[in-house]
């Protein structure tokens, strides 16, 4: 099995841009739209290269996902960029009226999520965008890792047709998926095989995630590391097929615990093969200013976090309890 | 601008058959919204039988070098369906379905059915001048010469997201683009003046950058010449916008000017009252009750 290393760092939100920069050259159907965020979503690149297809909307994001939803009905690609927060909660019933009930080839790009944005505090950190988009019919919700998994789903999203939702983030993290790595929309990407344990993770939580399974197998546990990039449509087959195997299921996201990808793996183990589970999230709770690690520690998002929860489900598992 | 006489009287008669239309939809299923509906009559008629330029068969929902409208107060769908169906989208029979189960034409208009004519979703108010903005920026990126229109209640004004709107397309200056209002000045809870004040709004529209032009929205010759000299306004860098004065119910005598009728039915009496007064002039839809 391929062993992932961090070969530099960047943010998340970068390999949005220079997905976007890339669709302005290959794809003209391809407009973006920015609610006075350009410079923090990365979308500069592309006004400056396309200013005919780039769109201002200020600060009115309810209008821009209706300015979006026109724009696709008349045949466009559009990208509506802005924090996280107000792509999501604040604009929900525009988005579930005029972009996914209306069936409108609509792409929300949802940057700063999670307690990572950090120190602007919990009015910007939203932690509960996951479940609200994966909750509307239709709507494809896209959480990837890294640099270049965020800069190949910004690519792959335009080929998409349907309305999707593209989740990055603020800080620097490390980046470790080869740039010849193909990403497969709705298909969970196993990092690492293993058989005592497998660990379900999304975004900023695949790398910990990544590191708390070098703890373990330190202590001579075989974790299974599947990136769950694609929260929807869920890849159940391959989460249950690792169930399966290992008997022992972690997820680890930043994310509510609540609506999250730990609720969506609990009903697909419910449903098909209850095994022993826990879920590394926010425990229903805002977040708070701070840095962005003092925020994963607090919050317990931390790679020693999912380590703790893997001996917890193994544990179970052994007593054969529930 | 001169309104040949034959097709003033053509429309109007279209307009009475339409009001037909609306009232046996809303009796049949005891529901719907039958106030702006016939408070709109005239200037659906207008708009699908003079004005647009566009083709009911095949439905093209991008409708590139067509003619768009896009209805906004989606709640007076039954007055869109029946001139969607009088105009050549969909048979007039299917006017039987309104809001039945497994039909396409939901109590609230969508695409999501399938239903010819209709673009975009609406019902949850204030969000179809946004997308018309988007619509007439990408056929000006199309290089697609035809025009907007869209229609909005004067209650569902008071939807911040028409005001962001209404800003986003003066700044880009959207000048495709005509949006209509239908100043009723009635809304679910009481007049407009009642539930929330509207002030002026001519001086409102007019201060977020649009040309403004005012007409009786249930006078078929003003109506018409309005919409003409708006059409004429356009292509000048600015958004465009009639209010249109017109009264809830129109064409009902116990319905007119009240705000009881904005979303009740006609009971059997009340239907036979009302259709008295409207003789049919296209046929009525054969009726499945």
């Amino acid at each position: 099995m391929k062993k992932y290393i961090a070969y530099s760092k960047n943010d998340t939100r970068s390999g949005f841009g220079a997905g976007l920069l890339e669709l302005g050259e290959k794809n003209p159907q391809v407009v973006a739209l920015c609610a006075d965020l350009t410079g923090s979503l990365k979308m500069d690149g592309f006004q400056k290269l396309y200013p005919s297809r780039f769109f201002q909307s200020g600060i009115a994001e309810a209008n821009m996902i209706g300015v979006a939803a026109g724009m696709a009905n008349a045949g466009l690609i559009p990208f509506a960029g802005t924090f996280a927060n107000f792509a999501t909660g604040r604009v929900y019933d525009q988005i579930r009226q005029s972009v996914c009930y209306s069936g409108k080839n609509v792409k929300i790009a949802a940057s700063h999520a999670g307690l990572t944005l950090g120190e602007d505090g919990a009015t910007h950190q939203i932690l509960e965008d996951i479940g609200l988009m994966r909750m509307l019919p239709s709507m494809t919700v896209v959480v990837p890792c890294d640099y270049e998994q965020t800069r190949q789903a910004t690519l792959a999203l335009a080929l998409l047709v349907g309305p999707a939702y593209l989740r990055f983030g603020r800080p620097k993290v490390e980046c470790f998926i080869p740039t010849d790595e193909p990403f497969e929309l709705g298909k969970a990407q196993i990092l690492l095989d293993g058989t005592d344990v497998t660990i379900l993770t999304c975004g900023h939580l695949v790398w910990k995630s990544l590191k708390a399974a070098e703890v373990l197998q330190d202590a001579g546990i075989s974790a299974e590391v599947i990136n769950v990039h694609t929260i929807k449509p869920l890849d159940e087959s391959a989460i249950l097929k690792s169930a399966i195997k290992t008997g022992a299921v972690v997820t680890a996201e930043e994310h509510n615990i609540f609506g999250g990808l730990g609720d969506l793996v609990a009903g697909v183990l419910g449903r098909n093969y209850p095994v022993p589970m826990e879920m590394v999230a926010v425990k229903d709770t805002f977040g708070e200013s701070g840095t962005p690690e003092e925020l994963m520690e607090k919050y317990g998002l931390t790679t020693e976090n999912i380590v703790k929860s893997a001996y917890s489900v193994l544990n179970r598992k052994n007593k054969n309890s529930f | 601008m001169e309104i040949n006489q034959t097709i003033l009287d053509q429309l109007t008669s279209i307009t009475t058959q339409v009001r037909r239309d609306i009232l046996r939809m809303v009796h049949a299923v005891n529901s719907g919204h039958p106030g702006g509906s016939l408070g709109c009559a005239e200037f659906f008629t207008a708009l699908y039988f003079n004005v647009l330029q566009h083709t009911p068969k095949p439905f093209s929902i991008i409708g590139k070098g067509e003619d768009v409208f896009f209805l906004s107060n989606g709640h007076i769908s039954p007055v869109w369906y029946s001139v969607l169906a009088r105009s050549g989208y969909f048979p007039v029979e299917e006017l039987n379905t309104f809001r039945r189960i497994d039909s396409r034409l939901q109590g609230h208009p969508t695409p999501h059915e399938g239903l010819p004519g209709i673009r975009i979703a609406s019902g949850s108010l204030g969000q179809g001048l946004s997308v018309a903005c988007g619509v007439a920026l990408a056929k000006k990126l199309d290089q697609d010469s035809r025009w907007v229109y869209t229609l909005h209640g004067d209650g569902e004004l008071e939807e911040g997201q028409i005001w962001e709107a209404a800003l986003f397309a003066s700044h880009h200056k959207i000048d495709n683009l005509i949006a209509t209002v239908d100043v009723n000045g009635q809304q679910i809870d009481g007049t407009t003046e009642q539930v929330m004040s509207l002030g002026n709004l001519r001086w409102k529209w007019e201060a977020f950058g649009w040309i403004v032009f005012e007409t009786d929205g249930n006078d078929m010759k003003s109506l018409l010449t309005t919409l003409s000299i708006a059409k004429n306004a356009t292509r000048k860098n600015k958004p465009v916008v009639i209010l249109m004065k017109t009264v809830m119910g129109k064409g009902v005598s116990f319905m007119e000017g009240k705000h009881k009728w904005h979303g009740v039915a006609p009971n059997d009496k009340e239907l036979e009252i009302a259709l008295e007064a409207l003789p049919e002039t296209l046929g009525d839809y054969p009726s499945f009750n």
